[in-house]
């Protein structure tokens, strides 16, 4: 067996980009600073504090943002417990089928809930908000922790395109794109280098999977 | 072989036994004229055979190949194998005798079972098919069976065996040995101590510790050989050991002739180059009785052939039909095809490495073989005028592809599927007709038997 | 992976995965809902040429916690013991267009047979076949030696499992009892190997298969010395098969009695252990023969538990068996789009 050996970090190519064109950064290391502070602003105002709220991100980068998110409105609001954790959605996909074998990860929940997410206030983390269907699963995968009171969703990034009828509750930045046009969120603690958002064209459809330059973050476990 | 059609051959520029081309005439069954390139007559009509290659690799041409291992299932399962179809694949392999065992259905343990094999042989008509008697009723290993019967009927039995079971009893092989003395006999034992082997599966040893096989000690091939060399030393009988496989055989039958032992032995092709890491997967067209051993093995008898401790190369040619190997492996059937790789198998281990010349591949296929089963008035004879003109054509120089489809045997089973082994038979002559020429059999003209145009 | 057929040629990563993949499958069984929609639509067929309703039930269980759809295709009362072969079996679960099949079967290989043959294009999953392999119970037993051993689950407070990721190295654990006849020893010892931890096989010679000395392990005759000297972390009992014993001349050792005093593990021979070591065993047990009571339901025997994670870790074999397209290299295009734009989802 080859297929799904790798793990996410050994995974990471940020400096490889065959096959595309030029890239254009469309959020800096500050602006994406801004956007999650005014994120996290948004989020005591919408719930009129923090009480019962968790914080969860999608991996891999979703996982990150979740973490700044939780420092920003821990200096926002002194009641927040800091909560957050990680909602891995893989084994709720519905592309399983149709892509190499993913590796599963890890679904973390902070330890004081026992496990349990009834009740609480869920802001579902992600990079990119794209066709939703990474949405679609995780809220599959949230229902079967629990039941919670509510369940927001928060993206640094929305490019548009949904297939599903999903929307963000807190956007960091609306981006016009085009299909064939890529995405990618670089974090300074997941992939080295500054914060940046980058838009670039898509790599030619005929290169094989190994070759991809899509950013590894979440493809994990290709073949 | 009173209807035999007459046909009258000439080889031109064949070299016997590998050596200087010669021109040879085969006419009414003998070996006619052998001389220098046109120095010999050529009678009127003669069909012409030219050997196209140099002095070095041109058609060598050998004594017919005689079989001491054979079995060609009939009667009993001819789904597998008829005397026809074994004896048409012995043709094509360039054997002109063969020797058919005894485990058939009924076991040939009687008269009337060995005449009828002979008697289907002789109608086939493909090579002369001499039945191996069985030592024990059934193979059942609790008493003798007729040998002295057998021995006296058309068959004119002389090679006694239980081949795929083991004379174990040494009371039982005594009697044996010294009863086929009365008429010349031999028996020829299938090495195989039955406690030591139960529920075994192939060679024990590194590969079967890994893939979960029961093993198949290398002693209990090899203490067998001892007692009976002990045994027919005692009795003063000569004994054939059958297929032998380990390294420690070799030690001990060389002892044993060092000792003045009446022995013979035989190796089968297969033994002779393949080895248990062939297991590995589980495909039981290696599956074989006796197993696959190690390439120490694998030496041992090549160095046991080479130096003549080794007396001949048998082929313990086993058809088995598709279902008995397209199954687990500790439900197929042991056994292998060898009749029509056996001398490919032999040139590219012996002849090709230096270690035997084409004299001594007529030596270990085809001489020692028929003096071993007592037809050497008629098989493995000399390559000379007036000699019965059983012989082979041998293109040493082509190189061939096995697929066990294509096999001329009833069944598919070779262990060399998809390799390249060299040399071809060009054609086989059976008392100087043609059974098979341009290297396809001859079909429609049986020799021997009585019944013209027999088939199947 | 397209097969799971032997622990033999695994490499490191690939064990780790299955181990890490179990880890991620453990979580969700703690959970209210155990049941994840991964393999909707997905049909698993359960092939048992042997009796064990263990390993069968293990594998059903693992196979519906994840949504497949599960045939239970048993020997007793079917075709199969009516002379069916392995290849008709084979071909008619090709018709019916299983995706995987969980094969158990008495002959060595038969896993392999199915797997390459040609007989029919499913995942093969290895439960066991003849002495040769149970890849499962092997990567069970090294699951539950990494969360013992390795880490502990919720140490970081998280709910996290502190091994994942990790092998085993340096670990020494000692396997006893019938390693000649053990499809169980042969799968650990190549895992454990491979993981990076040290083995001692520990066994009457009689229970030694020849030819051994290949394997990446020791050989001990001794299991007291073994215990004291070698102080292993975690001890595996083997099942020794009653039949074994009988036989007459061909038996292995002479008495059930004798094979106890000499190997049996019990409550004096884990006293000598180290006190963080753990008892293991395949099951079903013979109490009384290799394994005392005292011994087997020791606080330190994790056997319950190995039950437990045989879910786990067959649900994470099946989900990378059946996850996935069907080869790395088909329909290369249309695969990539989605997968280039699978991190802006």
């Amino acid at each position: 067996m080859n297929p799904g050996t790798r793990m996410p970090e050994s995974s990471e190519s940020p400096n490889s980009t065959p096959g595309t064109a030029a890239e254009r950064t469309v959020l800096g290391e500050a602006d994406i600073a801004r956007a999650l502070t005014r994120i996290a602003h948004e989020i005591v105002e919408r719930n009129k504090g923090a009480a019962d709220l968790l914080l969860l991100g999608i991996p891999t980068r979703g996982v990150q943002l979740a973490r700044r998110l939780a420092e920003r409105l821990a200096q926002i609001e002194p009641t927040f417990s800091g909560e957050h954790g990680t909602l891995d959605v893989t084994m709720y996909r519905d592309d399983l089928r149709r892509q190499p074998t993913r590796a599963v990860g890890q679904t973390v929940l902070p330890g004081s809930l026992d496990g349990t997410i009834d009740d609480k206030v869920v802001v579902l983390v992600d990079d990119v908000l794209f066709s939703g269907r990474t949405i679609r699963a995780a809220l599959d995968a949230l229902n079967d922790l629990g039941r919670p009171r509510v369940v927001q969703l928060a993206a640094l990034v929305d490019r548009g395109h949904r297939e599903l009828p999903i929307r963000a509750d807190y956007v960091g930045k609306n981006l016009p794109t085009s299909r064939s046009e890529r995405v990618r969120v670089r974090l300074a603690d997941v992939d080295g280098g500054a914060d940046a958002v980058v838009i670039s064209e898509a790599a030619p459809t005929t290169s094989a999977p190994t070759t991809s330059p899509a950013p590894a973050s979440t493809e994990r476990g290709a073949r | 072989m009173s209807t035999a059609r007459p046909q009258t051959f000439v080889l031109r520029g064949v070299r016997p036994y590998g050596t200087d081309p010669v021109d040879v005439v085969l006419a009414d069954g003998v070996i006619a004229a052998l001389g220098a390139p046109g120095t010999v007559e050529v009678p009127d009509g003669a069909h012409e055979i030219t050997s196209t290659g140099t002095d070095e690799d041109g058609l060598v041409l050998l004594p017919g190949l005689v079989d001491l291992h054979t079995h060609l299932r009939e009667p009993g399962r001819e789904d597998a194998e008829t005397v026809f179809s074994g004896t048409r694949a012995a043709a094509a392999g360039g054997f002109t005798a063969v020797h058919a065992m005894a485990n058939t259905t009924p076991t040939q343990d009687t008269a009337g079972v060995v005449e009828q094999v002979h008697r289907l042989g002789e109608q086939a008509g493909w090579v002369d098919v001499h039945p191996v008697g069985a030592v024990t009723v059934g193979l059942g290993g609790e008493r003798l069976a007729e040998l002295g019967a057998m021995a006296d009927s058309a068959a004119r039995v002389r090679v006694f065996s239980d081949d795929g079971k083991c004379v174990h009893d040494p009371v039982l092989m005594r009697r044996a040995l010294e009863y086929v003395k009365a008429f010349d006999g031999v028996v020829a034992q299938h090495a195989q101590e039955p406690r030591l082997t139960e529920g075994a599966q192939m060679n024990e040893g590194v590969v079967s510790a890994q893939i979960g096989l029961t093993g198949w000690p290398a002693v209990a091939e090899e203490s067998i050989i001892a007692r009976d060399v002990l045994l027919a030393e005692h009795v003063g009988s000569r004994l054939h050991v059958c297929h032998l496989s380990t390294a420690g055989s070799v030690e001990i039958i060389r002892w044993a002739k060092g000792r003045g032992i009446d022995v013979t032995a035989e190796v089968t092709p297969h033994h002779l180059v393949l080895t248990d890491e062939l297991a590995r997967d589980y495909d039981p067209v290696f599956k074989v009785n006796p197993p696959l051993r190690t390439a120490k093995d694998v030496e041992a008898v090549r160095e046991g052939l080479a130096d003549g401790t080794i007396d001949i190369v048998a082929t313990d040619h086993a058809p088995h039909p598709v279902e008995d190997k397209d199954c687990e492996w500790s439900s197929a059937a042991f056994g292998m095809t060898g009749l029509e790789t056996a001398l490919s198998v032999v040139q590219q281990t012996m002849v090709d490495t230096g270690r035997l010349t084409w004299a001594d591949v007529a030596r270990v296929l085809s001489e020692n073989p028929a003096r071993i089963g007592r037809i050497g008035e008629t098989q493995g004879r000399p390559i000379a005028v007036g000699e019965p003109a059983n012989l082979v054509l041998v293109d040493p120089a082509a190189t061939r592809a096995i697929d066990g489809r294509s096999q001329v045997t009833a069944s598919d089973n070779t262990p060399f599927q998809g390799m390249e082994l060299p040399g071809r038979v060009v054609a086989t002559f059976l008392r100087g007709r043609a059974t098979v020429l341009d290297g396809a059999p001859v079909d429609g003209t049986p020799v021997g038997g009585t019944l013209e145009g027999a088939t199947r | 992976m397209k097969h799971l057929l032997t622990t033999q040629d695994m490499s490191k990563d690939d064990a780790i995965l299955l181990l890490d993949t179990s880890a991620q499958m453990a979580a969700t069984q703690s959970r209210e809902n155990k049941k994840l929609p991964t393999l909707r639509g997905r049909t698993v067929v359960n092939l048992f040429y042997e009796d064990s309703t263990r390993t069968r039930i293990s594998f059903e269980t693992a196979a519906k916690r994840l949504s497949a759809d599960v045939i239970n295709f048993s020997a007793k009362g079917s075709s199969v013991s009516k002379g069916e072969s392995l290849k008709d079996t084979a071909l008619t679960l090709h018709a019916m267009g299983a995706d995987a099949v969980v094969v158990r079967h008495s002959a060595s290989g038969a896993a392999h047979q199915l797997a390459h043959a040609g007989w029919l294009d499913a995942g093969v999953l290895n439960a066991g076949d003849g002495m040769h392999q149970h890849p499962t119970q092997a990567l069970l037993d090294a699951f539950t030696i990494r969360r013992h051993l390795v880490g502990h689950v919720g140490d970081d407070g998280r709910g996290t499992d502190t091994s994942v990721g990790a092998d085993l190295a340096g670990l020494r654990i000692a396997i006893v009892g019938d390693v000649l006849h053990s499809r169980v020893a042969r799968s650990n010892v190549y895992l454990l190997h491979t993981l990076g931890a040290e083995v001692t096989l520990v066994a009457p010679p009689t229970l030694v298969p020849v030819g051994v000395e290949t394997w990446p392990c020791r050989v001990s005759y001794h299991l007291d010395e073994t215990l004291e000297r070698w102080q292993p972390d975690a001890v595996m009992m083997l099942r020794v098969q009653r039949e074994r014993m009988s036989g007459g001349s061909g038996a292995f050792f002479p008495s059930p009695m004798e094979y106890s005093r000499k190997f049996g593990f019990d409550a004096r021979r884990l006293a000598v252990l180290p006190d963080h070591a753990i008892v293991m065993h395949p099951g079903p047990m013979n109490r009384g023969l290799e394994i005392s009571a005292a011994a087997a339901d020791h606080p330190r025997s994790v056997i319950v538990e190995q039950v437990a994670n045989g879910v786990a870790v067959r649900m994470a074999a099946l989900y990378l068996l059946l996850s996935g397209t069907d080869s790395g290299d088909s329909g290369a295009s249309t695969q990539q789009t989605s997968t280039d734009e699978r991190n802006v989802l």
